[in-house]
């Protein structure tokens, strides 16, 4: 194995793969903070080239925790595709990118040979790519789901509706979430973050949404965003429910300071199957984001790509009907600017395409960090014509819950008009039926709540 | 007033902003725009010397030296130097039942508008049922993990941080109350019951400060906190 190379005359030396990893990461605060990043610039692109002439193999057999110490790293291995595995361990990453950009290669191909891709090497692919390559071969990856409805086919562009309250009012929560539907929002999921992690709050606001989705007829799914252990009590209860939430993480040290574990997810997937209110095969939800290793101390030395690619290959064990990362939610220690969140969100769209997972983005800033509106207003178009399946949808994009801005029921329709995508099927004609949605654009009674009174 | 309104009026959501096309009003694009700008600004204030005297609170600071620092290196905003732990030990209570703080966090407006109305009813809630309170104090550029290192070092069972929010559009006054059973520097972020939302426009703080003090109750009986706490 090669770990050297030489740059304008400088020899540069990495003593293992997860250092040259880290080193050829994009720059993120977070690296830096944890000490691992590249130097300077050159020693990146050093790190890059010394990426560029190792195997498929050789970053296989690397991964970022010990396959004997780590649950998320049993989970990647075993369920690798040894059949393809075979077909590309002999490659180079740098031959592997090539690979997947040529045009002749279809969307399907991709997703076949990416099963025998462990999520260190699609990671180390991501850092091979500029943001375009990462845009161009995310979008050629058609991956649906199905809960309810299917979510991922070509020409749609989805919206989880998300109708935070400050304290769980009920009343409160009704008010967005009508409004919400007025503007075609709430195709992916209809899914609130609760303020208090309750038994009683989670039940209240799950009741709330399935009446308000059977009054309706809203061909959608429902889910509260409470912690694994609420929502499967709410289950065991009877309460219904189309889909279960948790966050996730890449190492198995991370996903207990999240107060789960691989066990725990399988229940939630198998309890959800016999119990909840979702047609189903797919019956759960994860959230992800850049840096919540690190800021756990779970990260094992390595860097926040890598180990957020980890998190979509916990994720694709478990089938999920939806993944998305919650990319500017974290702070400036782990993602500083508008530059550094927009590259971290076009990097986890492609990992969580590639791993065959319907993938969707949080595109949010928080008013701690370096950015603001204009900067989520050009990813939302970014990840929009990247295939992202999915966004948020917030009254005017701010979240009066979790104080941070994201994306709004204005802007879904504007980039759905723009770049000509629709709401998930029998979404669109229930939309139609109340004239929200009229040739591809909001018709006369889009933004009118009150229609549904 | 028609029923969505009254359903409008239970939330400070931005609704019925109206649109032109599937975009904003002039009006409410700007409304966004200011809120965002004072929204940044609170981030960036200190709290402060005449706050912290008019609230009775002796002052210690982190290893950070500025909010900079403050933002960008959460291993430094969760600890003290060996001067201030030996302040700390002087000044503050060791040994009591619960220890409360105060952090400005990412909110410095947080802390004056939050802190009289709940910290002396919190402590009164406590000590009426004979739990002994240490003396509280305020620590600058504050992380929540400051509890890690406060724990042990004073001593306390359940240790009680209140810190100011991220600041949202909707007021840059929120405050969160991070409570643990027995903090240590190994402990997972699991172990924190978390009550946040705190200000005029969340939770109250008047009913935040009898809410915390029923959670701190319940974790001295279970000796347990975050997700082993049954509530």
């Amino acid at each position: 194995m090669k770990l050297q190379t030489t740059l304008f005359g400088k020899p540069y030396t990495f003593h293992s793969v997860k250092e040259v990893l880290a080193k050829a990461n994009e720059q993120k605060s977070g690296d830096t903070l944890a000490g691992i990043g590249a130097a300077d610039a050159k020693e990146r692109v050093a790190a890059k080239y010394v990426l560029a002439d190792l195997t498929v193999e050789e970053v296989t057999n690397s991964p970022a925790v010990e396959y004997s110490e780590d649950a998320v790293t049993r989970i990647i291995l075993d369920d690798l595709d040894r059949a393809q595995y075979e077909k590309i361990k002999g490659k180079t990453i740098g031959e592997l990118r090539e690979t997947i950009l040529d045009n002749l290669i279809t969307g399907d191909r991709i997703l076949t040979l990416a099963r025998g891709m462990s999520s260190e090497v699609i990671a180390a692919l991501a850092k091979l790519m500029g943001n375009l390559d990462l845009m161009y071969v995310a979008r050629k990856l058609h991956i649906t789901a199905t809960c309810n409805t299917t979510i991922g086919k070509p020409g749609t562009f989805a919206v989880r509706l998300q109708p935070n309250h400050p304290t769980d009012d009920v009343k409160g929560v009704t008010a967005s979430l009508l409004e919400g539907l007025s503007y075609g929002a709430g195709d992916a999921v209809i899914g609130s973050n609760p303020a208090i992690d309750t038994l009683k709050s989670t039940s209240d606001i799950l009741n709330l949404f399935n009446d308000v989705k059977t009054r309706l007829h809203i061909p959608t799914q429902i889910c509260v965003l409470s912690h694994i252990t609420t929502q499967l009590e709410a289950l065991k209860a009877g309460v219904p429910m189309d889909l279960c939430f948790q966050s996730i993480a890449g190492s198995e040290k991370a996903l207990a300071s999240f107060g789960t574990d691989v066990d725990m997810l399988a229940e939630a997937n198998e309890l959800m199957r016999q119990y909840g209110t979702s047609k189903g095969p797919n019956y759960l939800y994860f959230e992800t984001g850049q840096g919540s290793e690190l800021s756990a101390g779970a990260h094992n030395g390595a860097d926040q790509l890598v180990m957020e690619s980890r998190c979509y290959g916990l994720a694709r064990h478990y089938k999920p009907f939806l993944v998305n990362t919650v990319v500017g939610f974290i702070g400036p220690e782990y993602i500083y600017d508008s530059k550094e969140l927009i590259r971290a969100a076009l990097e986890d769209n492609f990992c969580g395409h590639m791993h065959g997972l319907p993938m969707g983005c949080d595109i949010c800033y928080t008013n701690h960090m370096k950015a603001d509106q204009n900067d989520c207003d050009s990813l939302l178009v970014m990840l929009a014509s990247a295939g992202c399946h999915y966004v948020m949808g917030i009254p005017q994009s701010d979240d009066v819950m979790l104080m941070y801005q994201s994306t709004s029921y204005h802007d879904i329709a504007a980039v759905r008009e723009m770049l000509g995508l629709s709401p998930i099927e029998p979404f669109r004609e229930w939309l139609e039926s109340y004239g929200i949605w009229e040739n591809g654009r909001l018709g006369k009674n889009a933004g009118n709540p009150r229609i549904f009174l | 007033m028609d029923y969505f309104d009254s359903l409008r009026a239970a939330t400070p959501a931005r609704l019925q902003i109206g649109r032109t096309g599937s975009r904003y009003k002039t009006k409410s694009y700007l409304d966004f725009r200011a809120a965002h700008a004072a929204a940044n600004d609170a981030v960036m204030s200190e709290v402060s010397g005449e706050t912290l005297q008019r609230l009775g609170l002796f002052e210690v600071r982190t290893k950070c030296k500025n909010k900079y620092e403050m933002l960008t290196r959460p291993d430094w905003g969760r600890c003290f130097s060996e001067e201030t732990k030996a302040y700390l030990k002087q000044h503050a209570t060791v040994g009591a039942d619960v220890q409360i703080y105060c952090g400005d966090g990412l909110s410095a407006p947080s802390i004056a508008a939050n802190v009289p109305d709940m910290l002396p009813m919190l402590r009164l809630a406590l000590e009426q049922d004979g739990i002994t309170v240490g003396k509280p104090f305020f620590v600058r550029y504050c992380r929540v993990n400051t509890a890690r290192e406060i724990g042990p070092l004073l001593d306390a069972k359940v240790v009680c941080v209140l810190i100011g929010e991220r600041p949202g559009l909707l007021t840059d006054e929120s405050m969160s109350a991070y409570i643990v059973y027995k903090p240590h520097p190994e402990m997972s972020e699991s172990a924190y019951t978390v009550v946040s939302n705190i200000s005029r426009f969340g939770m109250p703080p008047v009913e935040a400060a009898a809410y915390i003090a029923d959670v701190i109750r319940e974790m001295l009986k279970q000796k347990a906190s975050g997700l082993r706490l049954k509530l």
